[in-house]
């Protein structure tokens, strides 16, 4: 044990020069990696509530269907409105790397629109839900779908929480280094959430409406 | 990656900021272009109206069928996202990120395959009345302690 640390804290102490100067293990985007991780490990949340609603999905204790509650033409205006907005960030991302200061702002605020549009619609869905008598607590089906899209929802929310902190960063600051990188990785976690997205709409809605 | 181990004064001048790489190297890959993005839209475009038209329109019969085209559809459309938004390669980050999803889906398919397969299962041992010729074959013994059940000897 000792012989150990006594040779790895030699290797820290090696000049750069040094033969040992090992670069594979530490990738030059720390930060980037460590968000891919977290991402890895949100994509694993959603993963339980997907398999907790591929197993519920159709208990539905006398209550309302798929079928009968989903209304596509409303799913389909949320889904193009987060595919917009996947690409209005792209285009932010792009102004970035031009160091264009105000397109890269007015970019984010589209996006950021966009986000809430897509927030509201899902919230009048599920007040309107509710309203009928269908809310979580109604069978498993709702439950497990209401867990299931309010999660994904709650993410496109701090999702657009953290992008408003991140137009006034870069409205004080500019797009510094630091700006760039906490971009990046929100462009990481805003594409992210489209992607889980695209499980949402197959999985529960369209396959719901199935016969 | 190659520049740093070409130049180790260079890393070692701003090797105290986090390890954060802080020279603007090359970079252009990692944010894609207006082309790549606007590829991965169009192609995001089609594939998310396609599963829409066909359940809209009831353009394919049988349900299962029907199910089964939506996931693969939404699978490629996933495979497109990664590629063209999130900028996926073998190569990022010296092939940390792809090796840390291939372990994340290996867990998601272990853990979907999983409670699939243990929950039809528990349904059908646990509901007689739905299954019962099922019930007999794989639990023979199960029949003696259920005489009320109709349909049974």
């Amino acid at each position: 044990m000792s012989e150990i640390s006594t040779s790895s804290s030699a290797a820290v102490a090696a000049t750069p020069s040094s033969r040992f100067y090992v670069k594979e293990h530490h990738p030059e985007h720390g930060t980037l990696l460590g968000f891919w991780m977290y991402l890895m490990s949100d994509c694993l949340i959603f993963a339980c509530l997907f398999a907790a609603y591929a197993v519920l999905g159709r208990n539905y204790a006398g209550g309302p269907t798929g079928a009968e509650i989903f209304e596509l033409p409303v799913v389909a205006v949320n889904t193009s409105l987060l595919l917009l907005s996947s690409i209005t960030y792209g285009f932010a991302m792009l102004e970035m790397q031009k160091k264009q200061v105000n397109k890269t702002i007015m970019w984010l605020v589209v996006t950021g629109l966009l986000g809430a549009g897509f927030i509201y619609f899902e919230l009048s869905e599920f007040i309107h839900l509710i309203h009928e008598g269908a809310g979580p607590q109604r069978s498993g089906f709702l439950t497990s779908f209401f867990a299931l899209v309010a999660t994904h929802g709650l993410h496109v929310s701090f999702g657009i929480v953290w992008l408003i902190t991140l137009i006034f960063q870069i409205k004080k600051h500019g797009l510094t280094h630091e700006n760039g990188r906490r971009l990046m990785c929100l462009s990481m976690f805003w594409h992210f959430l489209d992607v889980v997205w695209i499980g949402v709409f197959t999985f529960v809605y369209l396959m719901g409406v199935l016969p | 990656m190659s520049a740093h181990q070409e130049h180790p004064s260079h890393a070692e001048k701003y090797g105290h900021q986090d390890g954060f790489d802080v020279h603007h190297h090359d970079h252009t890959a990692d944010h894609g272009s207006l082309k790549s993005y606007t590829i991965g839209f169009v192609l995001a475009v089609i594939l998310t109206a396609i599963p829409f038209w066909l359940v809209m329109t009831h353009a394919i019969e049988k349900s299962s069928t029907a199910g089964i085209v939506l996931l693969g559809l939404a699978a490629v459309q996933v495979v497109v996202h990664m590629v063209y938004f999130l900028h996926m390669n073998s190569k990022s980050e010296g092939g940390w990120t792809i090796l840390a999803l291939i372990f994340t889906l290996m867990v998601v398919v272990i853990m979907l395959a999983g409670s699939l397969w243990v929950m039809y299962h528990l349904n059908h041992n646990m509901m007689p009345g739905m299954s019962q010729d099922l019930l007999q074959e794989a639990v023979p013994g199960a029949a003696q302690q259920m005489p009320a059940m109709p349909g049974m000897k």
